[in-house]
């Protein structure tokens, strides 16, 4: 089969730029650790308290070391519960200082929500069955908004926090 | 080619597929007028109308509905001008249409009835009432109906035609139709054998990973489905409408058949952000992903090398004086080819959205609607407008007066017009986290959520255009299905050239590649779906209130 010079200078020049695309993500993935979220862990989705993490008492922010946090959330239609505060009431809004690292841990009790802190590299697909876990550094500060952004009944657009970065 | 139209029956069948299309479309359209509406925050439903119900509307109608019906329409016609179709063929393209829109009927009575308000992606453990699982089913098997009696016409000819080549645009829909039963197969076994029988209660749980993964084995094929007879248009009928010839058949042929390949195993670069699924496996299929860059290009390089050569051989010698000259007043040109330049930002944006690790940035952002209606709902939906405007006439015996054509004209500018505003807001809005499928909402308030809901103020200005330009195009479809003038409106097939190379013989042998594309679907999914079943959780049982249902 014939293939016109120029149109074989433009698939080489194609192929070239796909390889090195490839690498560079190769190079993300494999040598820099850069995956996305997969962890392959599972749970009860009617009995998520079975696991130490989601235990009510163990919900929201806690400080594992100096500048280290871990937020264990459970989602579920229509609300992330991230816990309570001292006066009893739901907390709303997770605060930690600004360079701090923060692990996201959330698994949902029904249906299929989506974890997003918009603004932030913290996105992941949530369902009932798997955890979902999601580390990353605050860099910056200011409010983010904590959305459910796969479709999960509704009210979906009212399930929402707030990461506070200070 | 010859100066006859196609014999009345023949046409009856065409034309039933496109009254759907079209009525589809002007639904669909007002469905998503609506929810520009809502979500800009200045508009609520009358009613008590759900948000969700008529998203649920506008993607299964548009996305799944006036698709479908479009190409298997156009198809069933393609094959009818290249290779023909005889009476028992015509039965069954007949029997293929009512179980579709049977299906169709069942689906829309659920979804308006709020009895299913899931979306067109239909996750578990959300549960739609079983009618609208049966409906989706019909929908399903009827398509199926279709592509093997094109299979038999193409076969049939064969027999009648031994040592020729087939024709390239029966090819194509063969290449097409294959791609599309083993990627419905995916799909049918989730609805038919883990969802249906857990919405009617005979089964307590399903495995939600399951149903997701062979969602999307069948979703991501399902955009070539629609993008692929937007190429046959541009590699076969373009080059006829511009006064040329093809560029090359057997180039053709290789592009489809790498289509065919590298649609099917990549399914999981929509499913980057799952918890469940090992991301070696998830490379793997992103690499794949990528390997639908070498047909792209081929594909690019055709149009324009086809551009060129007519211009030349029509005397525009300049170095881009071709160009000038291409037919811009003829909308079966301009509207396909303002497609064609959509996709380029759609394919990068595509490129984008299927990286591994710059995924998690975009994932279920409204960047994602902005990138699939450049794709879809600009490429193709242009591409399959500018087939219409010779299709329809040629169909119903009447011709594309100039009036017409304008009124075409300014229905491709309403459109990119339209479009550039509603996608780039989109695209920018989902950059800095607003997310897609989401009512109108303030959420926690803040600078962030004031600033997605400016964005969401020019997608309603977007889609108001839009609009405007789906009501044309429906009129513009009525002139021409019933009150433009009788006369001949030409099928334009472009011909090779006289000294045209020789196709070689193994791009029409089908065991090697249906044998490879099975070959790759097995290599990227066996050892993942594996793992999902064996690794997992306690299903889940169905959630009916969160969708409004008791």
């Amino acid at each position: 089969m014939h293939l016109h010079k120029y149109e074989k200078v433009w698939i080489v020049f194609g192929l070239a730029s796909l390889v090195l695309f490839l690498l560079i993500i190769g190079f993300a993935a494999f040598w820099k650790g850069t995956h996305p979220q997969s962890h392959i862990e599972t749970i009860d989705p009617q009995n998520v308290e079975a696991n130490e993490s989601f235990q009510p008492d163990n919900l929201g922010l806690t400080e594992v070391a100096d500048g280290k946090y871990v937020v264990n959330i459970v989602a579920s239609a229509f609300n992330y519960d991230l816990g309570k505060e001292e006066d009893g009431t739901a907390t709303k809004t997770i605060r930690v200082p600004k360079g701090s690292t923060v692990l996201f841990q959330v698994t949902s009790k029904d249906v299929v929500h989506g974890f997003q802190v918009a603004g932030t590299n913290v996105n992941m697909m949530v369902e009932p069955g798997h955890i979902s876990r999601f580390e990353s550094v605050m860099k910056n500060n200011g409010e983010f908004t904590v959305v459910c952004n796969e479709y999960c009944g509704i009210g979906h657009h009212l399930m929402f926090g707030t990461v506070e970065v200070y | 080619m010859e100066l006859f139209n196609f014999s009345k029956k023949e046409s009856r069948l065409y034309m039933a597929f496109m009254h759907v299309t079209f009525i589809s479309l002007l639904i669909g359209g007002l469905m998503g007028l609506l929810q520009t509406l809502v979500r800009s925050g200045k508009y609520t439903l009358p009613f008590n109308i759900d948000y969700y119900t008529i998203l649920t509307t506008h993607g299964v109608i548009l996305g799944l509905v006036l698709t479908t019906f479009f190409i298997v329409g156009f198809q069933f016609s393609l094959m009818g001008k290249t290779v023909g179709i005889s009476d028992k063929q015509l039965m069954w393209g007949w029997i293929s249409f009512w179980v579709m829109l049977v299906g169709t009927v069942l689906s829309a009575w659920m979804i308006l009835t709020g009895e299913a308000s899931v979306l067109y992606t239909f996750y578990t453990p959300l549960r739609a009432h079983p009618i609208f699982y049966i409906g989706l089913t019909f929908v399903i098997v009827g398509s199926w109906i279709a592509a093997f009696t094109n299979f038999r016409q193409l076969y049939v000819w064969k027999n009648a035609h031994k040592g020729e080549k087939s024709p390239l645009l029966a090819f194509m829909v063969v290449i097409n139709m294959i791609m599309w039963f083993v990627a419905t197969l995916g799909v049918a076994y989730s609805v038919i054998v883990l969802i249906l029988p857990w919405s009617l209660g005979y089964v307590a749980t399903v495995n939600v990973l399951l149903t997701r993964t062979l969602f999307w084995y069948f979703g991501h094929p399902l955009v070539y489905f629609w993008l692929l007879p937007a190429y046959m248009a541009w590699y076969a009928i373009i080059p006829k409408i511009i006064g040329g010839k093809l560029f090359s058949d057997p180039l053709a042929r290789l592009a489809f058949i790498l289509l065919l390949m590298f649609s099917i195993p990549v399914g999981f670069h929509h499913q980057l952000t799952e918890p469940g699924i090992d991301p070696t496996w998830k490379f793997i299929q992103v690499v794949l992903t990528f390997m639908v860059v070498i047909p792209s290009l081929m594909t690019a390089f055709s149009l324009f090398a086809t551009f060129e050569i007519t211009g030349r051989r029509k005397g525009y010698t300049s170095l881009f004086g071709w160009f000038k000259k291409l037919p811009w007043k003829d909308v079966r040109f301009l509207a396909p080819f303002v497609g064609m330049v959509a996709f380029i930002p759609g394919g990068a944006g595509g490129i984008i959205n299927a990286s591994h690790q710059v995924n998690s940035l975009v994932h279920n952002t409204i960047w994602i609607t902005g990138h699939f209606h450049l794709t879809v709902a600009t490429t193709v939906i242009l591409t399959f407008f500018g087939i219409a405007y010779w299709l329809i006439p040629h169909l119903t015996g009447r011709r594309l007066t100039p009036t017409l054509n304008k009124l075409g004209i300014i229905q491709t500018f309403i459109w990119a017009i339209g479009m550039t505003i509603m996608s780039t807001s989109m695209h920018i809005q989902g950059l800095i986290g607003g997310p897609r499928r989401s009512a109108f909402s303030e959420y926690a308030g803040g600078d962030q959520v004031s600033t997605w809901i400016s964005y969401q103020m020019w997608q309603a200005v977007g889609g108001t255009i839009l609009f405007v330009g789906i009501l044309l195009m429906f009129y513009i479809f009525i002139q021409l299905a019933f009150f433009a003038p009788r006369g001949y409106e030409e099928y334009p097939i472009a011909e090779e050239e006289v000294d045209a190379e020789k196709s070689p013989k193994i791009l029409e042998n089908w065991y090697v590649w249906v044998g490879i594309t099975i070959a790759l679907i097995l290599f990227a999914y066996t050892i993942p779906m594996i793992d999902i079943i064996k690794h997992s959780p306690p299903g889940s049982i169905p959630f009916d209130w969160p969708i409004g249902r008791s």
